[in-house]
């Protein structure tokens, strides 16, 4: 087929899933002539497993994304349908926002923003190879024989990269939701040395509303009132469906237990490696076969389809035994199962062997993010999405990666995880996952991120006016309850009824928030003239009093952390020749090739003691230049 | 690494005086802390280089009287801010002004941490580079070693066993934190508490060792009992030129005991030469015997020398009898010379238990010493002497590390019985989990991320 010429950019992103939008509004938005490409343009921004945004873990990336000019937040603001803000009673660092999606809804507006996005082409068309050149990538070839030339390629394409499907004995070659699979450009990348592995996810059924008897199950409210994700709005709107809760039963289990071998999960059909933490339901009975239910979570998919999303029973077996199993469950006797729930195997990288900017080590200029990186979930797509977008702008300006590190945000211990320790199942975030936690919380992401991005052209003036307002106002705020002493014939009455200690003297607003019993909500009561200012800024400012002192703790592991991590390796350094490291750590860090010495103390196989030897040798490297004037010198003892 | 630390500079055992030095940027705030002029005032400006004489007090009680001298960076050893304090060189001394220097904000020395450090600061010829690295090196290698003997495996697995039920803990309140959604049998804080009031006690079980016991510290006691002229003295050189690892030679409070400390197959140890015991009227050597029976009634091991070239004397059953049930090594010395004492024969002929090792050898020219050492490790490894039935905090950085991680339980569970937030409880039994890690070397993150994988059924 003859190849033709088809333009020219800066940066073109294949694919247009949540990692994909992400990847290809940043660069657009610092400047760079960009291009989307997509299999079909209705997957973009598709939701294809839960309709829901946020979550533990998943909603602080959420808020970072947000922070640094992200689209996610304010999309999901724009299309929810449901907010909650979960672990309320678990504490500030672990509260989470979750929203329940209209997805058609989420799809249109993303695509709408991707539209009117300056410098940002989106087209439809299936990239079946890349061009390299000198170990460089210059371009995408389409199937139909178009060639655009770039100066970066962003891969991102999820679970289509040679996506299969598998439901009971059955199995095809497809993407998610019945879309066609990216099959050519698996091929290709193998060809130019990029390695490919095989991950596995799935999905629940979608079950017809009409048919579902939500008298059988435990209804679930939203939270009034309703909390935005993005950093610049302040209230998204109403509430406006509810969600549903029901459970399995030992009759589910044994119509599921008696089909087993006809689930593709343990025929030995699917290789693929599948996630952990998101069994399918007949991982769950096999691996715990004491437990008599699991709990079900019916979310409705948009206001504008009968079809409800299934949470807890993704499943690779057959539709009669999922029609079955289903009917087996109170309130879903009459289900009736609009699509079924299946397993899907696809092709993705192993990101151990990306630079912390996202960037490939085996081919220069080429990025990947999103679930083609070994991770699962929106959130986590979307984040890798936004860094190697901004990455890849980088590199075509000719800036300094864009790096977080794991004190800096969730997006810094989601890449630092994939691309320094590896993984091997697809990786879901969690907060337990982030040993800086008590700092990075949702609440202050932008007051972690925002200037950062705006520093490098990407968060809008626009939203560094308003992060420079909600972070003024959070200061004056903490202030004032700082200063604000309330009279004991005030206080007390408030404390009683609290079950609180009384006081004798007159007591600071901020002294009565540092109580387990009192909460910036409740202090309202004895605190009326509060000022008028944002949500944001409010949750921070009560955040940041009410535990100063476990994050000024928390502050100084950050200082200690960031010694190793801001001692840098050079590039040219030559593992093999250090004496005193041992081989395998050698083998290790020469594959790696860390860019700090904190990364290194994390790559597996590289014990303290190498460490301690590596800094030697860095040290002596430094010292070097000046040995003459330092020799001789160490007799003051 | 570039937090201030102290450490003990000299060896461990009794000496005239001890120091302790601290390196880094806190040094002479922690050292103004501590120390206080003969009239109670507080160091305020110190010439630095200068000797001063005062006092260590923790604020409440004097500790010790001391000469300090304080030494800015950059022209000290490390590079660092140095300060030495000398002490009387008692290990109780010494141990109690290192914990009041390590309380104030220093932190322990890892061993070869104050050369690694001058080495860092460029303080050390680049020549030096190849040994610090093998200082280094060696300590690693050294490490591992010891973590397959069975005194500080005990300790090793013991770490790892409480610290798997941290990791437990930990699994238990993240799984709530991240599936707030599941229907799991979820601890209440009550359990929490408990569970975190039961791993502080066994840590602190462990800790209270650094104080009560005393293998690691004043080593496994031996005492070298015969009658004069048996050979004890040349057997005690003997020890300690084998091993070449004498940290200190100072003879005891009185001439009739001497006892050295030294490292025999990586077993520290007391050796105590006792006075070559006879009866005697002689009222001074009356009471050299007296010593002699306590150092043996103290021992945890006995090496009984027998002069094989001679016959067994009255003298040598006195002995005997002196060292009653206690464990004991029955020693044939000067295998060089003609054999009068049959090996095989002695323990029937000198009622000594038949479980008692004997050894030949010659303390003149080293024969059989290798042997003796052999026969010492059975005992001590074998578990057979006291001291190796309990696990003993041996390093003062461990000790260090302990009380760290009790600290951070102990702030876990004041946040819960306040009913304060759950995250960050849970954030300070991680932080104790990693600290007791340190320990051992094993501080890796995802065991607790896989941990909930393994025990809880999760998933949307």
């Amino acid at each position: 087929m003859d190849l033709y010429e088809m333009g020219n950019y800066d940066v073109i992103v294949v694919g247009a899933g949540h990692a994909g939008c992400e990847a290809a509004l940043a660069p657009a938005r610092m400047g760079l002539k960009t291009l989307m490409l997509s299999i079909t343009l209705e997957a973009v921004a598709m939701m294809p497993c839960n309709p829901s945004i946020g979550g533990t873990g998943k909603g602080h990336l959420v808020r970072e994304i947000d922070a640094l000019g992200g689209e996610m937040g304010v999309n999901i603001d724009k299309t929810f349908l449901q907010s909650r803000m979960l672990n309320t009673a678990k504490g500030p660092a672990v509260h989470s926002l979750r929203a329940q999606a209209d997805k058609r809804r989420y799809h249109e507006e993303m695509k709408k923003t991707i539209e009117r996005t300056p410098n940002l082409d989106l087209k439809q068309a299936e990239v079946v190879d890349i061009i390299v050149e000198d170990g460089r990538v210059g371009g995408i070839v389409t199937r139909t024989g178009a060639v655009y030339r770039s100066r970066t390629v962003i891969i991102a394409t999820g679970t289509f990269l040679a996506g299969k499907i598998f439901i009971g004995e059955s199995s095809f070659m497809s993407g998610p939701n019945g879309m066609a699979p990216s099959l050519q450009l698996s091929e290709n990348l193998k060809k130019h040395g990029i390695p490919l592995r095989r991950f596995k996810t799935g999905t629940p059924a979608r079950v017809k509303a009409s048919s579902i008897d939500y008298s059988r199950m435990q209804v679930q409210h939203g939270d009034e009132p309703t909390v935005p994700f993005s950093f610049m709005n302040e209230s998204p709107g109403e509430n406006q469906i509810d969600c549903w809760l029901t459970y399995t039963n030992e009759k589910t289990h044994e119509i599921i237990r008696d089909n087993f071998e006809r689930s593709a999960l343990f025929t030995g059909e699917i290789v693929g490696t599948g996630p952990r933490y998101c069994p399918s339901i007949e991982t769950k009975i096999a691996r715990f076969p004491d437990r008599k239910r699991h709990q079900l979570f019916i979310e409705p998919e948009g206001l504008s389809t009968e079809e409800m999303y299934i949470q807890g029973m993704s499943s690779s077996l057959p539709e009669d035994v999922q029609r079955d199993f289903y009917h087996s469950i109170a309130g879903l006797e009459k289900a009736e199962i609009m699509r079924p729930a299946y397993a899907i195997e696809y092709d993705c990288i192993n990101p151990l062997d990306l630079k912390t900017s996202l960037e490939s080590r085996i081919i220069e200029n080429l990025f990947f993010a999103g679930q083609t990186n070994g991770s699962s979930g929106y959130e986590e797509a979307a984040a890798q999405g936004i860094m190697a977008g901004i990455n890849a702008a980088q590199k075509v300006k000719g800036e300094e990666p864009f790096v977080l590190d794991r004190s800096e945000a969730y997006i810094g211990v989601l890449i630092d995880d994939l691309v320094t320790k590896g993984t091997n199942e697809p990786y879901r975030m969690m907060t337990s996952r982030a040993e800086y936690r008590l700092t990075l919380r949702q609440d202050n992401a932008c007051d972690r991120l925002t200037e950062k991005s705006y520093k490098i052209g990407l968060a809008t003036e626009e939203r560094y006016q308003r992060w420079l307002q909600i972070k003024s106002d959070t200061e004056k705020e903490m202030k004032r309850l700082k200063d604000t002493k309330i009279k004991p014939e005030i206080v007390n009455p408030f404390l009683a009824s609290l079950g609180s200690a009384e006081v004798n003297e007159s007591v600071s607003l901020a002294e009565l928030l540092r109580r387990p019993e009192v909460n910036y909500d409740n202090l309202a009561e004895i605190d009326t003239d509060r000022p008028d200012i944002s949500y944001h800024s409010k949750v921070q400012a009560a955040v940041n009093i009410k535990y100063e002192g476990y994050i000024k703790k928390q502050m100084r592991q950050i200082e200690k952390f960031k010694r190793l991590e801001n001692r840098k390796i050079p590039a040219d350094i030559d593992y093999m020749s250090l004496e005193g490291i041992r081989n395998e750590a050698k083998e290790k860090l020469e594959a790696r090739r860390p860019d700090s010495v904190g990364q290194a103390s994390r790559i597996s196989g590289v014990s303290p003691a190498d460490i301690n030897v590596l800094l030697i040798y860095l040290e002596r490297m430094k010292y070097a230049g000046k040995s003459s004037e330092n020799s001789g010198d160490n007799s003051d003892e | 690494m570039y937090d201030t630390i102290a450490a003990a500079a000299t060896a461990a055992g009794e000496a005239g005086i001890g120091v302790i030095r601290i390196s880094g940027p806190d040094s002479f705030k922690i050292l103004t802390d501590v120390f206080r002029y003969k009239s109670g005032k507080k160091l305020t400006d110190p010439d630095p280089r200068r000797m001063i004489y005062g006092y260590i007090s923790d604020g409440s009680r004097i500790i010790d009287e001391a000469m300090v001298v304080y030494m800015k960076a950059p022209h000290t050893y490390t590079g660092e801010d140095v300060v030495e304090i000398q002490c009387h060189g008692s290990p109780v001394t010494l141990r109690q002004i290192l914990s009041l220097v390590l309380e104030r904000g220093a932190g322990p020395a890892d061993r070869g941490e104050f050369t690694k450090r001058a080495f860092l600061n460029g303080r050390i010829d680049l020549s030096q580079a190849e040994a610090v690295i093998d200082v280094v090196r060696a300590r690693s290698q050294a490490g591992s070693a010891a973590a397959v003997s069975q005194l500080s495996g005990r300790l090793s697995s013991r770490i790892s066993s409480i610290r798997h039920e941290m990791a437990d803990l930990v699994s238990e309140i993240a799984v709530r934190i991240e599936y707030p959604d599941e229907d799991l049998e979820e601890m209440g804080n009550g359990d929490i508490i408990s569970a975190i009031d039961r791993i502080h006690g066994e840590i602190k079980a462990m800790a209270d060792t650094a104080s009560t016991g005393r293998v690691f510290r004043d080593g496994c006691r031996i005492a070298l009992a015969g009658r004069p002229n048996t050979g004890k003295s040349s057997l005690m050189n003997a020890l300690l030129r084998e091993e070449r690892a004498i940290v200190t030679d100072i003879p005891g409070t009185t001439r009739d005991t001497i006892e050295e400390y030294a490292d025999l197959g990586g077993i520290p140890v007391k050796i105590t030469d006792t006075a070559g015991i006879r009866e005697s009227g002689d009222q001074i050597e009356r009471i050299g015997i007296e010593k002699s029976r306590g150092a043996i009634d103290s021992s945890d091991i006995v090496i009984l020398m027998l002069d094989s070239s001679g016959d067994l004397m009255e003298e040598d059953r006195e002995v005997i009898s002196m060292i009653g049930e206690r464990r004991c090594i029955a020693v044939l010395n000067k295998s060089d010379l003609p054999r009068k004492l049959d090996p095989a024969g002695i323990l029937a002929e000198t009622g000594l238990a038949e479980s008692t090792p004997v050894v030949e050898i010659s303390a003149i020219n080293g024969d059989g010493i290798k042997d003796l050492i052999e026969e010492i490790k059975k005992i001590v490894y074998g578990g057979q002497v006291s001291m190796s039935q309990d696990i003993m905090v041996a390093d003062a950085r461990h000790e260090e590390l302990m009380k760290e991680s009790m600290k951070s339980l102990s702030d876990a569970k004041n946040m819960l019985s306040h009913g304060e937030a759950l995250d960050f409880a849970e954030s300070d039994i991680r932080s104790a989990w990693m600290t007791l890690g340190e320990i051992t070397g094993e501080s890796v993150n995802d065991d607790i991320v896989n941990e909930i994988f393994s025990r809880f059924c999760l998933g949307k």
